[in-house]
């Protein structure tokens, strides 16, 4: 018989070590894909990981890929710290992109960087926490199950982006193609140079998951959100007020995730196009990076540059050899998976016993 | 295969411990067709366990069951189902999206996979004239009342052919007129040769229905016999019969302010039924005043809605003079006002977060722990040390999860919490609940220091030993009601049983009038 049983204890040694395993049995589940496909597993992911993290060029590439994830990620550690499973980063994500094309191509294009860059931001945080506050507002409102109005969100979403670069925003410029005419170069983030590094949403990312942190274990709103997650019971007995919190925390979550869809205008594609060429499922990719930080603002620093790297590794897999990029899906599902059975066991001892008479 | 007759069901020496309380103490019990017995006694006397057993929920320590004669070994419901045994619990188990007609299939044993309403439809409705117990079968479970989804579970395990039927606390959700229908059908029942035992802890409804009554307390029985054979105070002494306590010695009462002051309140449950019927009283400083009374009689309603946790009907609620027509928890939490919450695990802290975290659950905006957003955890972290200091809490560190702790320690924890911010009135609500003894001491010991220092206090306990020690006065709640407001005492503990029951004892009538 199994028995299973909550923890009494924990220890960050034993919890690391779990971790580990994790990502490790997940490697080893990835490359029995590779062994079928009559390719050397170790091979494999010594070319993934050297891909990513073993050339300057393919650091930078990691880093460009980072930042986006490490938005995403921050946003994400929010919401998911209130329990409130936000499925919905990708789209959150794309309005970022939409504002910012927006703020930067029509509204502000005649004015200075130092004006007009900072407003796509502040648009681009401003429509991503208003989309966020919609499956917020359902919750609180009708009891929606937020997985499935977050996840659906993303799709409308995508439409729209489709329907703007296919219709009323489509470029005079671009020959025909779904895309909008490019940015003004005054709208343009600058990047580190010879990289695609757009090193200012690099920079605001970082100073973003220091403030979230303290956010979350240093303040009141962060003590109600932290509650909230653990035990709305408790929460409703402390008399915090359960609406407030989780709207401003959603706001925060989805304005947090658009700001990578602002970088990724700003900072790389200069123009809106195809939902799936602003980003390769960043926000998706993005709930691993949260999970896999323990939800910690800080970590997800470290996180972000672990899966930037595994996105790198997988554009290098699908070039040298032919293997589709949904491979690399595959991969993060499998550490999705791991991960998650890597929590339970922090949180409970499974053992085996005779069967009790 | 049909199911077993029962003709006699005798339960022998069963004996049934949970970690630190013997709930079935070497308990006998018998039945036989065409007797309705009940099974009286307080919370915790261990009346549902023992039907647990014989419904093969739980599993006996020791014991025998034997029907007809025969011994049999009953490992799980179905087991109790195929043998002739049938259970109405507290809490249906009934499937709230499905219609009275599916749930009925699933519960039968010869419900054909295809087309299974068919069949069954045609046994149901047979069942209603027979038996004149009607309901509407193409409902779906949640658009029934309570009353009628009752109806539900006794119509299903009848037509699962069980010929005993236990009943746990049916009538607590019923109203007279459904009662009276209940009563009626068993009664039809008992004539056909079935069988039931009747859970309940009001005297009036076991005089009206039942031929034997079997009394429980803390696990043992204490008494068994025909219903001719007894009366009502011999049951009620039996019930709650303890030696009382001397009670603790304590300061005299000073007179003080009134601090809480209900008028006329009336409070709903969860499913629209309104559960406080027009209370009345007042708690003052240097006073414990208690609730007493067998749990879900509207304590826990009353509390919430004083807490804020609850909105209320009607009625009048004053805290300290001021008059309030509407409460939340977060005006309550403003005032100065401890609450020690019912399941202090549900409600009281948040068990996956630190102790410290959890110092300042109702406190966190204080100025003394927050300047503006900013919590200041240096105050906080010294908070938490003094709790568990001063409160004798045994916690490893003050950034222990809270889970880790013990029940006992936990309670302690909370309380002080509570009390080392918020001094001028406590609601308390069953504070020592599967505490052990030396926990227990320590909390009612903190209750009576506060009293003593000029707190008003609020007590509600289902023990009523805990009521008789330390409160200075109190009330017996049943249905929604206070029977009486009294002192510790003045009542026999007979006249106490008998309103803890719902009865009010005749002489003592005679004397008020």
């Amino acid at each position: 018989m199994i028995v299973i049983e909550k923890r009494k204890k924990y220890n960050t040694k034993q919890n690391l070590i779990i971790i580990i395993i994790s990502i490790f049995l997940s490697l080893f589940i990835s490359s029995l894909i590779f062994s079928l496909r009559g390719i050397n597993p170790f091979f494999a992911l010594y070319k993934i990981i050297f891909s990513s993290f073993g050339s300057l060029y393919g650091i930078k590439e990691t880093i460009t890929k980072a930042i986006p994830l490490m938005l995403c990620g921050i946003g994400l550690s929010i919401a998911f710290k209130g329990k409130f499973w936000n499925i919905g980063a990708e789209g959150q994500l794309l309005i970022g992109a939409v504002l910012a094309t927006w703020v930067g191509l029509f509204i502000g294009k005649n004015l200075p960087s130092i004006i007009l860059i900072p407003l796509m931001f502040l648009a681009g945080f401003v429509g991503g926490g208003l989309v966020a506050l919609i499956p917020a507002l359902l919750k609180v409102r009708f009891n929606t199950n937020e997985v499935i109005s977050t996840l659906m969100l993303n799709y409308i979403i995508e439409q729209y982006v489709q329907y703007l670069v296919y219709g009323p925003w489509k470029g005079k410029t671009q020959y025909g193609f779904p895309y909008t005419d490019n940015l003004p170069p005054n709208a343009l983030l600058p990047i580190i140079k010879g990289s695609r590094i757009h090193y200012p949403t690099l920079i605001i990312a970082i100073i973003l998951s220091i403030l979230i942190f303290f956010l979350l274990f240093r303040t009141k709103l962060g003590y109600e959100i932290r509650v909230i997650g653990e035990n709305p019971l408790s929460a409703k007995y402390a008399g915090i007020d359960y609406v407030k919190v989780i709207l401003i925390m959603m706001f925060l979550s989805g304005g947090i995730a658009a700001l990578a869809g602002v970088g990724e205008i700003a900072g790389i594609h200069k123009h809106l196009t195809y939902p799936s060429q602003i980003s390769s499922g960043y926000g998706f990719t993005a709930i691993i990076v949260a999970w896999l930080a323990q939800l910690n603002p800080l970590l997800v620093i470290v996180t972000s540059l672990f899966f930037g790297g595994i996105l790198v590794g997988g554009d290098v897999i699908q070039t040298s050899f032919g293997f589709p990029f949904a491979t690399i899906n595959i991969f993060n599902g499998l550490m999705l998976v791991f991960i998650s059975i890597g929590y339970f066991l922090i949180e409970y001892k499974v053992s085996f016993k005779g069967a009790e008479k | 295969m049909k199911n077993q007759y029962i003709d006699t069901l005798e339960m022998r020496g069963i004996y049934k411990e949970f970690p630190g309380v013997v709930a079935n103490n070497y308990i006998d019990l018998q039945i036989k067709k065409g007797e309705i017995v009940s099974l009286l006694g307080e919370n915790g006397a261990g009346k549902t366990t023992l039907m647990n057993i014989l419904y093969g929920l739980y599993r006996m320590d020791k014991g025998e069951i034997y029907i007809n004669n025969e011994k049999v070994n009953i490992r799980s419901p179905r087991d109790a189902i195929n043998k002739g045994i049938g259970m109405v619990h507290q809490h249906f188990m009934l499937i709230d999206n499905h219609s009275v007609l599916e749930n009925i299939s699933l519960y039968l044993k010869e419900t054909p996979i295809l087309f299974p309403e068919k069949k069954v439809e045609e046994k149901l409705l047979d069942f209603f004239e027979k038996y004149g117990f009607y309901v509407n079968h193409k409902a779906k479970i949640y658009e029934l009342s309570l009353g009628e989804q009752q109806r539900v579970e006794i119509i299903k395990i009848l037509l699962g052919g069980a010929s005993l039927i236990i009943l746990d606390e049916p009538t607590s959700v019923l109203t007279p007129k459904e009662v009276e229908d209940l009563f009626n059908l068993l009664r039809n029942l008992v004539k056909e040769g079935k069988s039931v035992i009747f859970i309940t802890h009001k005297l009036k409804e076991v005089f009206e229905i039942s031929t034997r009554v079997v009394v429980l307390r803390q696990g043992k029985k204490v008494f068994e016999d025909d219903i001719k054979n007894t009366n009502e105070n011999e049951l009620a002494r039996h019930m709650v019969e303890r030696e009382i306590k001397a009670s603790i010695q304590k300061k005299e009462i000073k007179n003080g302010e009134i601090i809480l002051s209900v008028k006329d309140l009336f409070v709903k449950n969860d499913k629209g039924r309104t559960v406080v019927k027009g209370v009345n009283f007042e708690v003052k400083e240097y006073e414990i005043f208690g609730i007493a009374g067998v749990s879900g009689n509207g304590q826990k309603e009353l509390i919430e809605a004083l807490t804020g946790l609850r909105k209320w009907e009607k009625g009048e609620v004053q805290f300290f003079g001021k008059k309030y027509d509407r409460f939340n928890s977060k005006l309550f939490r403003k005032l100065n006002i401890s609450h020690i919450p019912e399941e202090r695990t549900k409600f009281g802290v948040v068990a996956n977060l630190p102790i410290y975290d959890n110092s300042v659950l109702r406190t966190y905006d204080n100025c003394n722990f927050c300047r503006g957003l900013i919590l200041r955890y240096n105050n906080i972290k010294d908070f938490s040390k003094k709790i568990i200091k001063e409160y004798n809490v045994m916690a490893p560190s003050i950034n222990t999860r809270i889970k880790f702790l013990s029940g006992g320690n936990i309670q302690k924890f909370i309380l002080g919490r509570e009390i080392s911010t918020k001094k001028d009135f406590i609601i308390a609500a069953h504070p020592t609940y599967g505490l052990d003894i030396s926990a227990t001491r320590d909390i009612r010991d903190l209750l009576i220091k506060m009293r003593d220092e000029g707190s008003g206090i609020l007590l509600v306990s289902e023990d009523l030993d805990e009521i008789l020690e330390i409160s200075d006065r109190f009330a017996i709640m049943y249905d929604g009601e206070f029977i009486e407001i009294t002192r510790p005492g003045e009542l026999s503990i007979e006249e106490i049983g008998l309103m803890l029951g719902g009865l009010k004892s005749k002489n003592r009538e005679e004397r008020l009038s």
